[in-house]
């Protein structure tokens, strides 16, 4: 599973580096530091959005396996031991975040290794990291909630993908900017941009402005609404 | 912790009601310790309702109910601290091996890592599950998973253990090896509480037997009382003509007749000899019967005697 979920993103910035990656430069007219081509200009550019790539595909796994406890025996099992009630909850959790951060690390080698250079000190990575991870942490509560909530674990599998097609509709690829009216109000209002321009301006020294209380808003706000969602789920559902 | 005469298990006047359906209408059950209750029902009937509300997963609309002297609904917590519960679908990590299911249990049980992993090579030996241990349980058969089901809900060495329906679906092979498990338990002094459709098994295992038919109990005693209730083995005559079915039912002067069907139903003690003896007399008499079986009690015989209807033809389903 972890594995699955890595390749994914992986794949995605091989695909937008190689094969989208020199043309998306021209046209994106990123800046080009120190000689680089605009497929390495790019690949600066793209990997924010291939980070929040990996936390979207992290979290449909999580969706998928708390549908399948849910919808399988073992959920009694766990209701009819002595252990505690928010137990299953927290600790699938607590494992879908170590699978991002896993995710992410893996991610992070593989772009260096193709030529991504930051100009952050360790404390822009440190915080880099940490609004990923808040940001993942809300959405696999979200995650969590629609796990819960699907009949079957094949609408578990279907629900998460809007939050994927989110990363696109954000200024994960392309800046928002770009965009056609309506998609881009709806692009700059969404989570993924704040989000995407947050870990941008801490990892490749662009203008951050407000980004960073958006982003922190909206991971703290999906994180609450979901957690109360997931629980209220949890509380009431009864399996099958 | 429980006084030795008091039952494992008390339930008094338990309703439960899904939507507009009555699902559990007043039922009373006691369970000594250390002993088997076997819950007898066809599908629907609520066996497994009874299950979930006793092993604290749904609550009762009406009634109480304690396990282990602890009550389903004010301690729930104590409740779980002593019970197993195997359900009717298994309770199994599927993406994990049948070992790391059962390591599992023993650290959701704070075994410890010596004594769970000791505990874990002893359930695997005991349930013949030692070969298959390193493979994925997506991997298992029927019967091995349901052995592992059973193995995991005894990591915890719980007292009270509940089982849905423990060998429905399995291979004789498999069953009786489940049997053999459950007696081994029993002997080892834990109170056992399982589901069945089979009256076999119940006659097999439990000590008492009760029967759940559309939510309400119709009759409970150890399994010879209830077979008392149960008329006995019969054989079954099948005509041809009308005019057979008179003759041999004037000649037999016992048994009942089914005109329509041109059948005749003649009560039997199940000897070799007596059957010679019936269609000898038959033979003799010139009188031609197209075929004859032989009919031995079973769950429906159990239902048509103390509900009046048959087990299968209930459709309620829970």
């Amino acid at each position: 599973m972890t594995v699955q979920l890595v390749v994914l993103p992986v794949l995605m910035l091989f695909l937008f580096v190689f094969v989208f990656g020199n043309q998306l430069g021209h046209g994106l007219g990123v800046p080009l530091a120190g000689g680089h081509t605009s497929r390495a200009g790019y690949l600066n550019y793209v990997v924010p959005g291939i980070l929040l790539l990996t936390i979207a595909a992290a979290v449909q796994g999580t969706a998928i396996v708390v549908a399948m406890d849910m919808t399988g025996g073992i959920i009694d099992r766990f209701r009819t031991m002595g252990i505690a009630r928010a137990a299953f909850l927290t600790s699938h959790v607590l494992a879908s975040l170590t699978q991002v951060l896993t995710s992410i690390v893996v991610v992070l080698g593989v772009s260096f290794a193709l030529g991504f250079r930051s100009t952050a000190n360790p404390l822009g990575w440190l915080a880099a990291i940490g609004v990923l991870l808040l940001f993942a942490f809300g959405l696999i509560w979200l995650a969590t909630a629609l796990g819960l909530a699907a009949r079957s674990v094949e609408t578990a599998s279907n629900t998460p993908i809007f939050i994927v097609l989110l990363v696109f509709l954000g200024s994960g690829f392309v800046p928002a900017s770009t965009m056609p009216e309506g998609i881009r109000q709806f692009a700059s209002w969404q989570p993924f941009t704040p989000v995407t321009e947050t870990i941008r301006g801490l990892l490749t020294g662009t203008h951050l402005g407000a980004n960073a209380i958006a982003a922190i808003s909206w991971s703290v706000c999906i994180a609450i609404v979901s957690y109360l969602w997931a629980a209220h789920l949890y509380k009431t559902r009864q399996p099958r | 912790m429980t006084d030795a005469r008091q039952p494992a298990i008390i339930a008094k006047g338990l309703c439960k009601s899904f939507g507009e359906v009555k699902v559990l209408v007043d039922v009373d059950l006691s369970v000594p310790e250390g002993t088997v209750f076997a819950l007898l029902g066809p599908n629907g009937a609520g066996k497994t309702t009874v299950v979930r509300i006793l092993s604290t997963l749904i609550s009762a609309d009406a009634g109480t109910a304690s396990v282990a002297g602890h009550d389903v609904v004010r301690d729930s917590d104590g409740v779980r601290t002593t019970i197993g519960v195997t359900g009717q679908f298994s309770a199994l990590d599927e993406l994990l091996t049948g070992e790391e299911n059962l390591r599992l249990m023993a650290d959701l049980n704070h075994l410890g890592p010596a004594a769970g992993r000791s505990r874990v090579a002893e359930l695997l030996d005991r349930f013949e599950l030692a070969e298959a241990a390193r493979r994925p349980v997506a991997t298992h058969s029927g019967g091995m998973k349901r052995r592992l089901d059973l193995a995991m809900t005894l990591v915890g060495t719980p007292t009270v253990i509940f089982l849905d329906e423990p060998t429905t679906g399995l291979d004789p092979r498999s069953r009786r090896m489940m049997w053999t498990i459950i007696r081994d338990l029993v002997a080892g002094g834990v109170t056992i509480f399982l589901t069945t459709q089979y009256l076999e098994e119940a006659d097999q295992l439990a000590d008492r037997v009760a029967v759940l038919d559309q939510g309400k109990l119709v009759a409970e005693g150890s399994p010879d009382e209830l077979k008392r209730r149960i008329p006995g083995a019969h054989v079954q005559l099948q005509f041809a003509q009308p005019q057979d079915l008179e003759s041999a039912a004037r000649l037999l002067g016992t048994g009942s007749q089914d005109s329509a069907r041109l059948t005749l139903h003649i009560p039997t003690s199940g000897e070799v000899s007596s059957l010679r003896r019936l269609l000898d007399q038959i033979d003799d008499a010139r009188i031609v019967a197209s075929q004859v079986s032989i009919h031995t009690p079973d769950l429906d015989d159990v239902f048509f005697a103390v509900t009046g209807h048959s087990a299968s033809k209930d459709g309620a389903s829970t």
